[in-house]
């Protein structure tokens, strides 16, 4: 999984899988988030194309998680437009958003703590009706073979690392076609990070279009075939991966903190 | 920890390895099994084979103990079982086969003595409830004398049942309801006025009762919605309030804080119990005694409660139950895998409060009298801490909870000896709640999570879709 090309990674056109037609799966006009009279998204244009991994990178406070949660419909957009495959899912309830085949793994985690991490696989697949729960399942051992160790231990007891597989397998078993990943390397030990970051970059080729929050600029932007910066609730720049990471402003911003 | 792709190669040859080690391995657990049901039916059989009545020369009722005979009927149960287990239905094995499987882990690893105690204290205390009326009627030596024991029974299982019944809100949905007791109010004032006005037999108002409750409960979950721990909390509590303010001033329908008088006594299916000679005594041959409709109402109770008690347990295993327990770990991550919230909370409300009515409709028909005063703030406190002192969740530790909170203030009046210890004129009964608050904080600060903090996945909904065994078994080592 960590091959070659991820110290030097390909320009998005010239990468085989990287949005091949450039069909837009999720495409976000001009959206505006309030939290009260506070406006925590100024008009956000941001497009995720069908097997593409999309970064969202920016400080603390940017409205990353607030733009992540709005996909979800909670909270709403006030104004704006969000369309997901042709549909559009502004104003639609979250639990019915969930039923599109759009998977998230939210912030800081949410596992159930009292459940076993069995329940919360199934928990998982509870959209689909538990259609195909047990290849879902190992499907997911094998690609978290740390879950499979756990699968009776409570979620609560698991450590932070094993915590993140978890709410990313939990996503999975939904068979997401967009997965939502919102600062998956939070609090994690470096190794563990590379861990979560090569089986996005395993799930992504496997097809699964990947839209990604992160603080962790410098390995998100290298496995991002694109990606946006957002400072406080408005997008001021893009680009694919490389160019980001060349990036003077970016690289002052949020490299050279020396976040590595 | 394994690369990833290293899983699928070590993940098939144990699935392979373990299927003929099963077999051989299969026969232990068959006779653990089928010991285990020879055990149920000892403890069914105390009180309905063991002893048989006779009239003795002196015309007297005596006891003629039958050991023998329950002794033949464990020993034909453990073997018909056993052959069961073996081979003999095929779909009882396969699934039980596969239940082991899964649960392979959590048996070997977690499994303390206190909770194979809870384990086999289930059946046990089952067949103590079921034999109970029995018991302290040989005890006190008659069932007249034994009234005072059984009308206390009775009042233990109402608890039970209430606090299964609120758990469903609180313990599995995590609503924190301080309400309750207007569910047990709604149920009890249905079947009273229906009672009265219609002249229904309890029979039919009961699931009215049940019904009527329910709707309650929905209109109170729906403003709540959006609300969580202490708000909600509040706005239950208010919402209990309501409904005892509305009993005491809606004169014209409840009569106000004068009560319900003279309800409708309940009947054996339609069969009265009185003296009369269509009679519940006269019907069956007996010879007419108040205690009848004493030991029916015991009966009815205990049947209520663990008809609660098993919806609750079927619920937990299916996805309603599961959403509801993922709804009290964590709201947000339920609503993004796509669980509907809103009738999540609703439904909780409402089965929670289904059994809050047909317990209400229970203490009417057993009281024969009903005022606003017995469904006031005390008694909501009184079912809450059962549930949370119970552990939340658990429904043995729920039953345990109620039993000596219910039970033990009523167990101080019998301690009339310690006067003797403490001079004259002390009375233990008055330090009831001073007592009942040291074992409230000798609780949380032995067993912050209540009774029975465990909480028993409850896999059973991948059963037919299990994993396989290797799968399970390979992280184990």
């Amino acid at each position: 999984m960590s091959e070659a090309n991820s110290t030097a990674q390909a320009p998005a056109q010239a990468s085989p899988q990287a949005a091949p037609a450039a069909r837009p799966l999720l495409t976000i006009r001009g959206v505006k988030t309030f939290y009260g009279n506070i406006i925590a998204l100024k008009g956000v244009d941001i497009d995720v194309n069908e097997g593409e991994i999309v970064t969202l990178i920016g400080a603390n406070g940017a409205g990353k998680s607030t733009l992540m949660m709005t996909i979800f419909g909670n909270p709403r957009a006030r104004e704006g437009t969000i369309t997901y495959a042709g549909n559009e899912i502004t104003r639609m309830a979250t639990h019915d958003i969930a039923k599109l085949n759009i998977a998230q793994s939210p912030e800081g985690r949410r596992i159930f703590p009292r459940m076993t991490v069995f329940e919360n696989l199934q928990m998982g697949a509870s959209i689909n009706a538990f259609a195909h729960f047990e290849q879902d399942l190992e499907r997911v051992c094998s690609i978290f073979p740390r879950l499979k160790e756990r699968l009776h231990q409570r979620g609560g007891t698991l450590s932070g690392g094993e915590q993140q597989m978890l709410a990313i397998a939990r996503a999975l078993m939904s068979r997401p076609k967009l997965l939502l990943l919102d600062e998956p390397s939070l609090g994690l030990a470096p190794l563990v990070v590379r861990q979560i970051f090569d089986v996005i970059r395993e799930l992504n080729r496997e097809g699964m279009t990947i839209f990604l929050v992160e603080q962790n600029a410098y390995h998100a932007l290298k496995l991002a075939h694109r990606a946006y910066v957002m400072v406080t609730g408005s997008i001021t720049l893009s680009g694919t991966g490389k160019e980001l990471l060349a990036d003077p402003q970016v690289r002052a911003a949020y490299l050279e903190g020396g976040r590595h | 920890m394994n690369a990833p792709s290293a899983a699928p190669t070590t993940g098939s040859p144990p699935h392979a390895a373990t299927r003929p080690g099963q077999g051989g391995s299969e026969f232990l657990p068959a006779v653990k099994n089928a010991a285990l049901a020879a055990l149920v039916m000892l403890g069914l059989s105390i009180p309905i084979i063991a002893f048989r009545t006779e009239n003795s020369m002196a015309n007297e009722l005596i006891l003629l103990p039958r050991w023998r005979v329950v002794a033949v009927l464990c020993l034909i149960v453990f073997a018909v079982r056993l052959l069961l287990n073996l081979g003999g239905i095929h779909i009882a094995r396969r699934r039980s086969a596969k239940r082991r499987e899964i649960l392979v882990t959590r048996v070997e690893a977690p499994t303390t003595l206190g909770q194979r105690i809870f384990f086999y204290a289930a059946p046990v205390l089952l067949g103590v409830a079921i034999g109970y009326p029995l018991i302290t009627t040989l005890v006190n030596g008659g069932l007249s004398e034994s009234r005072y024991w059984i009308d206390l029974g009775i009042l233990v299982l109402t608890y039970v049942m209430l606090g299964w019944g609120l758990n469903i809100v609180v313990g599995l949905a995590g609503l924190l309801d301080l309400g309750y007791v207007a569910f047990y109010a709604v149920g009890a004032y249905s079947y009273a006025l229906l009672a009265i006005t219609f002249g229904l037999s309890f029979w039919i108002c009961l699931p009215v009762a049940g019904i009527l409750a329910a709707l309650w409960g929905i209109m109170l979950g729906f403003p709540v919605l959006r609300l969580r721990g202490d708000y909600l909390a509040i706005v239950t509590l208010a919402f209990g309030e309501i409904i005892r303010l509305v009993l005491i001033n809606w004169v014209d329908l409840t009569n106000g804080g004068a009560g319900i008088a003279s309800i409708p006594r309940v009947s054996f299916f339609g069969i009265p119990f009185t003296a009369d000679e269509d009679g519940f005594a006269a019907t069956f041959g007996l010879e007419f005694s108040t205690m009848h409709r004493i030991v029916f109402l015991y009966y009815l109770i205990l049947v209520l409660a663990l008809v609660t008690n098993i919806v609750t347990m079927r619920l937990r295993r299916l996805p309603v139950g599961r959403a509801w327990e993922a709804l009290r770990e964590d709201e947000i991550a339920c609503r993004s895998l796509g669980i509907n919230t809103t009738s999540t909370k609703l439904t909780a409300f409402a089965i929670g409060a289904m059994f809050g009515g047909f317990a209400g409709a229970f203490f009417a028909v057993r009281q024969g009298f009903i005022s606003p005063e017995s469904f006031n703030f005390l008694e909501s406190a009184i079912i809450l801490s059962i549930v949370v002192l119970g552990g939340m969740g658990s429904q043995m530790g729920v039953a345990i909870a109620a039993t000596a909170m219910v039970a033990g203030p009523e167990m101080l009046r019998n301690l009339g000896f310690l006067s003797a210890v403490f001079g004259d004129g002390f009375d233990p009964n008055e330090y009831r709640l001073l007592l009942f608050g040291a074992a409230m904080v000798a609780m949380m600060v032995w067993r912050p999570r209540g009774l029975v903090s465990h909480r028993d996945p409850s896999i059973v909904l991948g059963e037919r879709k299990a994993i396989s065994g290797a799968l399970v078994k390979e992280g184990h080592g």
